[in-house]
């Protein structure tokens, strides 16, 4: 009986502790320092390839510092513990004193003190009639509790109000936050000019789903990339703007609209947004084998290197027999450095070249692991060929040739379904709100009682400034009467 | 008027500030220097007699204001010059800096009579434009695509004005701390005597981050609202993102601590100058050496 007491004015203890104020202090500067270690460590989900290259430049911390999510600190389970904390702390401080204000609504301000000369301001008058300083209060919004001889007026109830509507407000970010993983979708999906998407799970070449989004619940619509324009400084070679035009149906195979995507402007379909955010060239090349066959054509994506679109890429024959692959670079406008050799010098196709390192062998794509699209393993391979394309230029490496016909561009379509967004958006808007009230509002009380004189005093939260003024202005005011 | 001579005019316009400021920081110096000078009879006197010097912070405060001006206006030829709001890259985020945080200083000199922070104040608005126009120099460009948005202007307007108000609070904690010090080992020397209160001082670092808090939470708002129509999310850890949010968890700790546990003097100034540098910290470490995608500004 008694461990069942024991235990629950333990957990009592417990729960009043992790409510407290300075519980809850110490819990902001916690999250606020955790939040340190993401900003120094590269993280996985921002930027996996120089995580990669923190393990094979330093294996042993690496491994040490993965075994503290130092590379996930966001998704940690000690960043979340602090967060979870934080959210308790605050629901269980914020809740009771929300239910109390709201009770408070329309009561009176509390019995006027004994002892008003201790007050922060305190200022004796000749004797006044008590209707006058009510009238004068009530003039000025005060709310007020008259008794026979005194009276207690207080004023920015708001102040509280507003506060609670922050900190309610804070708890509404981080639902919205946790609706926006558990049942959201996120998208990568490379096209090349002219190409269709289908939003369906396959078409993506990347797809991360929130733990609770099923995978049939895709939108049904369908992309077509009509157009691709880049516009960049001919001075500086930074793009000034990029513009890109689709055809959309919803779902696919309805009548199809044309729409333009720009970097800043998504196009939206209901809680789906598709976002421009990469774009480069693919090079089209067709392939022949000795007996002259076409046993490839078409476009490959390049990853661009730099900001002027020298790009890497790798393209990959395994029909072929042996395999073939070719290790290559795409300069969009050509030029050389001794030290460098070939790079691109403006990112437009001027004088596109096509640099090529020919390999035979195992491209192994039958390993299971998965494989970048950019790059070959070329551990398995020999190389039978170098060569540098101009445009319509054919090579012969041997097992058969290669020509160079052409380009088109690629862009990066970013497929985003977020349904918390929306509640997240409001919760900012109501949180400032709240914040601008409660900082703006200032919370005072004036007390007025009579005796041989008439005792005025008054009493500002935060020693917030203003009340002075009140205070003599009360007093103008009766002295003039 | 051609975009380059724009630039030019704009240049000379911070040259001039820069000029100003100097005399500024001169005259301020004369006036703390006078004010240890004056009170010959001042061992006798508790009150300092500050009469003579009062000419001089009144010169003093024409020049600075006279630099915000010429800042002012330096700030907007840029702006013409480029066909966009001036802050692109960190030289424009510098300059307007400098000219947010001198405009602070100025609405603090009307509203609650701080002359006594011209002199470090011109320091380092000097600092910050000798910096920019020597080391962080661009010339005017476009912007790339992604940052021509409206919320780029609101996000980084709100974000510098914040800053400046942000620092302003920052040197009167530092000189919370100083004074503290004096005080604690004896009395102030004399040109610190006519400096406010060590209550004074408290209260009004505390009312500056008040004041600014509900902006520095819509500028971290605004970001998010662009990058969500920039990047598809409004909220990824990025470096630059991270920093925003601890400096803005750390200042509403300096509130909590105050309002809610009644932190005061010493432990507060600490709490505030913690956070005011995290805010330093997220512009010059994470804009020159970070990583991300908000360093693509071309510094
Ligand atoms: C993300 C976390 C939080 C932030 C950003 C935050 C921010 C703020 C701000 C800006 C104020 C206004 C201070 C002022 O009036 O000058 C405030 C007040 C307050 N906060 Fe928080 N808060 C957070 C978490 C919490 C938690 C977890 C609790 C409860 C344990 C809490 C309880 C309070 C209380 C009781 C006040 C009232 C102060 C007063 O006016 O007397 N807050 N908070």
């Amino acid at each position: 009986m008694s461990t069942v007491l024991d235990s629950r004015s333990f957990l009592r203890w417990c729960w009043r502790q992790l409510t407290s104020m300075k519980t809850a202090l110490i819990l902001l500067l916690l999250l606020g320092i955790a939040a340190i270690p993401g900003s120094l460590f590269p993280q996985r989900n921002q930027n996996p390839i120089q995580v990669r290259e923190y393990f094979t430049n330093n294996p042993s911390t690496a491994a040490w510092l993965d075994r503290l999510s130092l590379f996930d600190v966001y998704s940690s389970p000690w960043f979340s513990a602090i967060y979870l904390l934080l959210f308790i702390s605050l629901i269980g401080c914020v809740l009771p004193r929300t239910i109390e204000h709201l009770k408070a609504i329309g009561a009176k301000p509390p019995l006027t003190p004994k002892y008003l000369e201790k007050m922060e301001y305190f200022t004796e008058i000749k004797k006044v009639d008590l209707d006058l300083v009510e009238k004068f209060l009530q003039k000025k919004h005060f709310r007020i509790r008259r008794d026979k001889l005194s009276i207690s007026a207080e004023k920015g109830y708001a102040r509280e109000s507003g506060n609670l509507l922050f900190h309610l407000s804070l708890i509404l970010i981080l639902i919205a936050i946790g609706i926006g993983s558990l049942f959201g979708s996120k998208g990568d999906a490379i096209l090349n000019v002219g190409e269709r998407f289908i939003n369906t799970p396959t078409s993506y070449d990347i797809l991360t789903f929130g733990k609770y989004q099923a995978e049939d619940s895709l939108s049904p619509f369908s992309i077509t990339v009509k157009d691709f324009k880049a516009e960049y400084d001919p001075i500086t070679n930074a793009p000034l703007d990029y513009t890109l035009t689709v055809a959309t149906a919803n779902p696919a195979g309805a009548s199809e609209k044309t729409e333009i995507i720009k970097v800043n402007k998504p196009f939206t379909y209901g809680s789906t947004k598709i976002y421009l955010q990469a774009n480069g060239y693919s090079p089209v090349v067709i392939i022949k084998d000795k007996a002259g066959k076409v046993v490839f054509n078409g476009p490959t994506p390049f990853l661009p290197q730099d900001g002027n679109l020298t790009s890497i890429g790798a393209i990959k024959v395994p029909d072929m027999n042996p395999q073939i692959g070719f290790v290559s670079s795409f300069l969009p406008t050509a030029d050389r450095d001794p030290v460098r050799g070939g790079f691109s010098s403006y990112p437009e196709v001027l004088d596109p070249r096509l640099l090529l390192s020919v390999w035979q062998g195992d491209l192994g794509l039958n390993t299971g692991i998965a494989q970048s699209v950019y790059r070959i393993d070329t551990s398995k391979m020999t190389r039978i060929g170098l060569k540098a394309l101009t445009l319509n230029e054919s090579y012969n490496f041997g097992e058969g040739s290669i020509t160079f016909t052409g380009w088109k561009s690629w862009v990066n379509l970013q497929i985003v379904n977020d349904p918390g967004k929306g509640y997240a958006l409001l919760g900012a808007i109501l949180a400032i709100s709240g914040l601008l009230i409660s900082l703006f509002t200032r919370q005072r009380r004036i007390w007025v009682k009579q005796g041989k004189k008439t005792q005025i005093a008054g009493l500002a939260k935060n020693g917030i400034p203003g009340l002075e003024d009140e205070i003599n202005d009360l007093v103008k005011e009766l002295s003039n009467e | 008027m051609s975009d380059k001579s724009a630039a030019l005019l704009s240049n000379n316009f911070i040259y001039s500030a820069m000029a100003l400021y100097t005399l500024a920081f001169f005259t301020h110096a004369v006036e703390v220097a006078w004010s240890v000078k004056t009170p010959a009879a001042s061992i006798k006197k508790t009150k300092l007699d500050f009469s003579r010097t009062e000419r001089v912070g009144r010169l003093a405060s024409s020049f600075m204001i006279l630099g915000f001006l010429l800042l002012l206006a330096a700030v907007i030829f840029r702006g013409i010059s480029a066909h966009r709001v001036p802050w692109g890259n960190m030289y424009e985020f510098s300059i307007t800096g400098a000219l947010t945080f001198s405009a602070a200083y100025l609405f603090g000199l009307k509203k609650y009579k701080v002359r006594w922070l011209g002199l470090p104040v011109s320091i380092a608005v000097l600092l910050t434009l000798g910096t920019a126009i020597t080391l962080l120099y661009r010339p005017s460009a476009p912007l790339v695509p992604a940052l021509k948005s409206t919320w780029l202007v609101i996000h980084v307007s709100a974000a510098i004005i914040s800053g400046g108000v942000f620092l302003l609070a920052n040197c009167i904690a530092a000189t919370y701390l100083l004074m503290d010090r004096y005080e604690q080992k004896g009395s102030r020397p004399a040109w610190a005597q006519r400096l406010p209160s060590l209550e004074a001082l408290d209260n009004l670092s505390y009312r500056l981050v008040a004041l600014v808090f509900p902006l520095w939470s819509f500028a971290v708002i605004a970001g998010a609202i662009w990058a969500e129509s920039a990047w598809g999310r409004y909220w990824g850890w990025d470096p630059k993102e991270t920093w925003a949010f601890i400096t803005w968890v750390a200042y509403a700790a300096y509130l909590h601590a105050r309002v809610t546990i009644g932190w005061r003097g010493r432990k507060a100034a600490w709490l505030c100058l913690f956070a005011g540098s995290t805010f330093l910290f997220n512009y010059i470490y994470i804009n020159v050496w970070g990583t991300g995608r908000h360093t693509y500004s071309g510094l």
